[in-house]
């Protein structure tokens, strides 16, 4: 299994101010969020020990796969801001 | 305050056509894009079909940053542990000018953005859309990093996310059962072992197209590019499909899969990956589409879900990149007018309709759904795969006849099942 951070790490991103796609506050158990687990392409999203789903935003590729999947129920879900976040060089 | 004639939301294909087009008329059009410079956020197969396109940007193409003329394709039908693969090409894909180039998004939007600008359209990066201006029932404008800017009309191009028609009211948010995600890698290998490795030459290359056991019976599918010095290679899978309880794995881990398969790994073998990305793709076809236009706003591209997958060929660029220039003509039409509500702007559906791009989408509207049969990504290649391994097969003692191993595999149930899906592939 190829580690996904170091595909990540061939990226160029620029740093993100914050966090542009969240978790709504008393979502984190939501299980519609399980489909972005299986179905965001960098994995950034994971089920903690608590039984709480979490988003890592770094090496987020802004697809907006967990918006469709998810819903804007359960994520706030925004672009980053202008020139920060992934940039592709080859797309 | 700044008003301009038109704000185009998105440096895109679509985006950068409606800017080209309407620069050229004298048009006062600004193109705002969120990236740290055009095209660093866009991301395709990618796969430009230019017969649909070339005569509607006269003198585009001509020094365009294409990547290779695709001269072979190719088809691979996978069941868990064989394959089964078809090549096609011919003199009409060697003949100019040529049907269709591998393209790498970033360097074409980039140059793309640069022919705008030649023009008189202005390029505003690192600007990000986030909201419309709403004033008496039309779009006015747009709030960007902060700032008011209006015009006469938007365009929205934004993207497969659609956020700008969506806060615009023309659209709901994109449904899962619509929707697919794809991802890529862009693998750097040696031109030279590109054109021995896929029997083409200089210049020339392959687009390959896989279906079956990757997607682990999922709606979607495998391709493969060859670019100048690289390959594209990627996995597409159904959002709604993805998302459901017994799907097998995730998305990284079904493209790290894929990659390892003996038909896939030695196309790439030795080659470097620079660059993974991901995009997600409308498959909804014509139902599935947004409102096009409204009062004070027109959608074109990926915004409008302008993406069709017929199984053999994936679409989408053309349909951008005409639909940026038909709105840029509507747009045209309008100021002509001197109105721009939704009753002039209604121009840009007829425009759409006469042209191709409604067109296609409507003589295909059933595709999707046929195309969606799960039958198609595991029963038929498993089926198809089983029956090449007994006619190839020879055992330590007698061999069947040929009939027999036919029938083994063709049973009355299978013919049945064959025969209701036949049906429903008529409709495509």
């Amino acid at each position: 299994m190829t580690d996904i951070k170091a595909k990540l790490g061939l990226n160029v991103f620029k740093p993100l101010p914050a966090p542009h796609i969240k978790i709504k506050e008393g979502m984190e158990r939501d299980s519609r969020l399980k489909a972005a687990v299986r179905g965001c392409p960098a994995g950034l999203y994971s089920i903690n020990e608590k039984g709480e789903f979490v988003l890592t935003i770094d090496g987020c590729l802004e697809c907006g796969t967990c918006r469709i999947a998810c819903g804007t129920e359960v994520l706030d879900w925004n672009y980053p801001e202008g020139g920060a976040g992934v940039q592709f060089r080859f797309g | 305050m700044e008003k301009f004639d038109v704000i185009v939301v998105g440096a895109g294909l679509a985006g950068l056509a409606t800017a080209w087009t309407l620069a050229a008329e004298g048009v006062e059009v600004v193109v705002l894009e969120r990236g740290d410079y055009p095209g660093s956020k866009n991301l395709s197969g990618g796969r430009l079909y230019l017969n649909p396109v070339r005569d509607l940007f006269p003198g585009l193409w001509d020094g365009a940053p294409l990547e290779r003329t695709i001269v072979r394709e190719g088809a691979t039908l996978m069941a868990r542990n064989r394959s089964i693969t078809f090549h096609y090409t011919g003199s009409e894909l060697r003949t100019a000018p040529p049907q269709s180039y591998s393209i790498l998004r970033s360097k074409f939007d980039r140059w793309f953005s640069e022919r705008v600008e030649e023009r008189g359209g202005m390029i505003l990066a690192k600007t990000l859309v986030t909201d419309v201006i709403r004033e008496d029932g039309k779009i006015a404008g747009v709030i960007a990093g902060g700032d008011e800017l209006r015009a006469d009309v938007v365009i929205a191009c934004d993207g497969v996310l659609s956020l700008i028609p969506e806060k615009a009211g023309l659209r709901a948010p994109g449904r899962a059962h619509d929707n697919a995600v794809g991802v890529k890698e862009l693998i750097q290998i040696d031109p030279a072992v590109i054109n021995d490795r896929f029997n083409v030459g200089d210049g020339e290359g392959a687009a390959h197209l896989f279906a079956g056991d990757i997607t682990k019976g999922l709606f979607g599918g495998g391709f493969l590019y060859t670019n100048g010095e690289s390959v594209s290679l990627g996995l597409v899978v159904s959002i709604g499909d993805i998302a459901k309880e017994e799907a097998a794995g995730d998305v990284p881990a079904l493209f790290e899969a894929f990659k390892a398969r003996p038909e896939v790994e030695p196309l790439i073998r030795g080659g470097k990956t620079v660059e993974y990305g991901a995009h997600v793709i409308p498959e909804g076809g014509y139902r599935a589409l947004s409102r096009l236009h409204g009062d004070g706003i027109l959608v074109a591209g990926d915004s409008a879900g302008f993406a069709l997958n017929l199984g053999f060929t994936v679409r989408g660029m053309e349909y951008a990149l005409a639909s940026g220039h038909l709105a840029a003509k509507a747009v045209i039409e309008a100021k002509k007018a001197g109105r721009y509500d939704a009753a002039t702007l209604a121009v840009y559906q007829k425009l759409l309709e006469d042209n191709f791009v409604l067109h296609d989408f409507k003589t295909f509207q059933e595709t999707p759904r046929v195309l969606s049969n799960p039958h198609l990504f595991g029963h038929y290649p498993e089926l198809m795969g089983n029956l090449m391994r007994d006619l190839y097969d020879i055992p330590a003692g007698p061999k069947s006849p040929i009939f027999t191993t036919l029938r083994k595999h063709l049973t009355l149930n299978q013919l049945w099942t064959l025969l209701k899906d036949a049906k429903e592939i008529t409709k495509i």
